[in-house]
């Protein structure tokens, strides 16, 4: 127990030393999720109307956000299956970077639940035994218990290895490995559940559809590695972490054959609605068409479907794969893409139009928008500081001290631009 | 010198903390609404799930209530907990055939149930469907607004909680804050839901309704003959919907509801279903009804039907 103490405090420690670039990346969050803060009380104090949610469209960007957010924190697994499974030593040197992005991407999901309840006052209705969860009936309710489940789990196995490594010891395999294993049903429960809580509705035939829990899946495996790309890349130019080349392109091998996946499922959607052509083909129509003149999603989608097609094809090939310039536009096309889909493109058209026809074209207000763009911020802000501590700490740059109770630090800067490095790269790279 | 520095530096420490003391409060006064800052805020917050109460705790939360809504709307209200009567099982039915769209029961309903007026919240919405493609939803228009009604080419239809045997809604609520009960209505308990809206996205007829804000209901207009699990005064951010007025229909005396007894043509038609000398029965063994999206066996306790 003391140990653990002594383990936190050296944590609390590092967090306060940083470069400059450091200190003013993690103030500007700060300042991101203090808006989002305010964006939030006024939301408290007027109530929900202050967004463009109504009793047609009742859920909005949020719930978008939710989605997505559940599809990034699930895609940790494409790192652990080669790391662990496999036991493949670049991608294994990694996972847990993979690990502390679903720890951050669970946090913005249980925020964004939140900040779209009505009373969030009485989020402890939900707590079983103290509050009453409508376990097994309700999905929400599945869905409060394995992303919870999930959040505890990669956080305990990070958590531990991160405490060993700090005493320069070697993880407790024993117990940590069967957690690893069940993190991979686990993260594929989360999306799966998440996929159900909207499939389940009779009510809505856009997400009445079975193929939806695996079209969540595959699209989670392309946005949630996408993004993961992005970050490693800027971590091994701005910190002592390394991150091969080999786990990049091994990772964005896998994201095309899950957009190919995710682009195949669509097709199969889409071909039995339109040539099916019954009445339940409004909200297709709505999103990818417009119907009686309401329009407002039909350029988001159209976006969305080639950014993600021509992210794919990058992906595909294996030459512009291994180039960084359009692996990146790759990536970035395809976090977008997928956001899109993912988010609005899903929610929004089981909604409209609503069951009874009413027609009611959501977009949302600018309250909505500060307060998503806080809790990205939060999230942003929670990795950030997860690295902090694990950076150093797998470097060896961060560990307890020769007296065994005091930390060392080597590493007080953390986010330095590395020049030289990025240099002798840039004529190494075979 | 020094001592002045000192001084400075307590008046400094003192406006600081007072600035945060300010702070603080003007952050609870956000969260918690600053007229009702008293006992009854507290009990409210922990009060138990409706079902999971005894009698001596529920006539105690009715007594608060009623204190606190008497107090609010300057009138005596009271806050019913009648349960469901025995062997009774309401059903409705409505005469497609009779309505003219004039949505009297629109505003009748309003005026029982204590919506919100300010946004407007409307458990009854009326359809004007086109004659020539029958029960199609997807064409109706709920926005008509003629000198007269009804219009040439049209026929109406109300719809609202269809009370089903085989609720969507309940089901998928995480904290079991509305549920069926043994009279066959659907009832949410207000001070119980979370506002996740869940229920609104599971409903298939539209019958759901969310205080998207604090409801604007005037003290002049509050009905004070109220249920607690129907037509109370809501808080803002939870669901609400049709409860068959049953504040008039479980009473001894029982009434029927408000939107029964304005209809103008005597379309809509409600009672005990399991009474077979009921209105009602009489309707489902006489004329031919049918229910709403009986795909989605939701099972509706509330038929449609055509007299002519």
């Amino acid at each position: 127990m003391h140990k653990i103490w002594a383990f936190i405090r050296g944590c609390f420690l590092l967090l306060r030393k940083g470069s400059k670039v450091y200190y003013a990346w993690v103030s500007a969050l700060l300042v991101l999720v203090v808006v989002g803060g305010f964006a939030y009380a006024n939301q408290m104090y007027y109530g929900l109307i202050v967004t463009a949610m109504r009793d047609q469209v009742s859920w909005g960007f949020y719930i978008s956000n939710f989605t997505f957010c559940v599809g990034v924190a699930a895609a940790a697994i494409l790192l652990v299956i080669p790391a662990y499974v496999y036991h493949w030593k670049p991608i294994k040197e990694i996972a847990i970077l993979g690990e502390l992005v679903a720890v951050s991407a669970i946090v913005m999901c249980l925020l964004f639940v939140t900040v779209d309840l009505g009373r969030p006052d009485r989020f402890w209705h939900l707590i079983p035994k103290i509050g009453l969860l409508n376990f097994p009936q309700s999905l929400l309710a599945w869905d409060v218990v394995v992303l919870n489940t999930y959040l505890v789990l990669n956080f305990s196995i990070a958590g531990h290895m991160l405490y060993k490594y700090y005493y320069r010891r070697e993880p407790n395999m024993k117990y940590v490995f069967p957690l690893l294993l069940f993190s991979i049903p686990a993260a594929i429960s989360i999306h799966t559940v998440t996929a159900f809580l909207f499939n389940g509705l009779a009510a809505r035939p856009f997400w009445n559809a079975s193929i939806l829990a695996p079209r969540f899946l595959a699209s989670a495996f392309c946005s949630g590695p996408a993004g993961m790309i992005l970050m490693f890349q800027v971590i091994r130019k701005w910190t002592n972490f390394d991150v091969q080349d080999k786990a990049i392109f091994k990772i964005a091998e896998l994201i095309a054959y899950a957009m190919f996946i995710n682009l195949f499922l669509l097709g199969a959607e889409l071909f039995k609605e339109y040539y099916s052509d019954t009445a339940h083909l409004a909200p297709v129509k709505y999103l990818f068409q417009g119907l009686d003149g309401h329009s407002d999603l039909v350029s988001y989608i159209w976006t969305a479907m080639i950014f993600n097609t021509t992210a794919f094809f990058l992906f595909l090939i294996p030459q512009t794969r291994e180039n960084f310039v359009t692996l990146n536009i790759g990536c970035v096309l395809m976090f977008i893409g997928v956001y899109i889909e993912k988010g609005m493109g899903l929610v929004i058209p089981g909604f409209v139009p609503d069951v009874l026809g009413d027609f009611y074209e959501y977009s949302p207000t600018g309250t909505e928008i500060m307060v998503t763009i806080g809790i990205w911020a939060t999230g942003l802000l929670v990795y950030t500081l997860l690295l902090r501590i694990a950076v150093p700490i797998m470097n060896g740059d961060f560990h307890v001290g020769e007296d065994g109770v005091n930390p060392f630090i080597g590493d007080k800067l953390f986010l330095v631009r590395k020049r030289v490095v990025v240099e002798e790269e840039d004529f190494d790279t075979p | 010198m020094s001592d002045m520095e000192e001084h400075d530096e307590r008046v400094f420490r003192l406006t600081r903390r007072k600035a945060l003391k300010g702070l603080a409060l003007g952050i609870g006064a956000m969260v918690l609404p600053a007229k009702d800052a008293s006992a009854s805020v507290w009990e409210s917050f922990f009060q138990k799930h409706f079902r999971e109460l005894g009698k001596p705790e529920r006539q105690k939360i009715l007594a608060r209530l009623e204190k606190e809504y008497s107090a609010r709307y300057k009138k005596s209200v009271r806050v019913k907990d009648t349960p469901p009567p025995e062997g009774v099982l309401f059903g409705y039915a409505l005469d497609l055939s009779r309505c003219v769209g004039c949505r009297r029961c629109v505003y009748g309903c309003v005026t029982e149930n204590n919506q919100s007026r300010d946004p407007q919240i409307h458990w009854i919405k009326v359809l004007r469907l086109e004659k020539e493609r029958g029960v199609d939803l997807e064409h109706s228009e709920q926005y008509y607004n003629p000198e007269t009604v009804p219009q040439e080419g049209y026929f109406y239809m109300p719809v609202q909680c269809q009370q089903c045997e085989n609720p969507p809604c309940t089901k998928v609520c995480p904290v079991q804050a509305t549920w069926k009960e043994n009279d066959g209505i659907v009832v949410v308990d207000y001070n119980w839901c979370i506002g996740c809206r869940y229920c609104m996205a599971a409903c298939p007829y539209g019958a759901r309704h969310f205080n998207w804000k604090k409801p604007g209901l005037p003290a002049g207009d509050m009905n004070p003959d109220t249920h607690y699990l129907g037509n109370r005064p809501r808080p803002v951010g939870v669901v609400e919907k049709c409860i068959f007025c049953m504040q008039r229909t479980r009473e001894r005396d029982g009434k029927y509801p408000a939107c029964v007894e304005v209809c103008p043509v005597g379309a809509r038609k409600f009672g005990n279903l399991l009474d077979p000398s009921s209105e009602i029965r009489n309707v489902i063994e006489n004329k031919r009804v049918f229910i709403l999206k009986e795909d989605l066996n939701t099972q509706p306790k509330f038929y449609y039907f055509y007299s002519v």
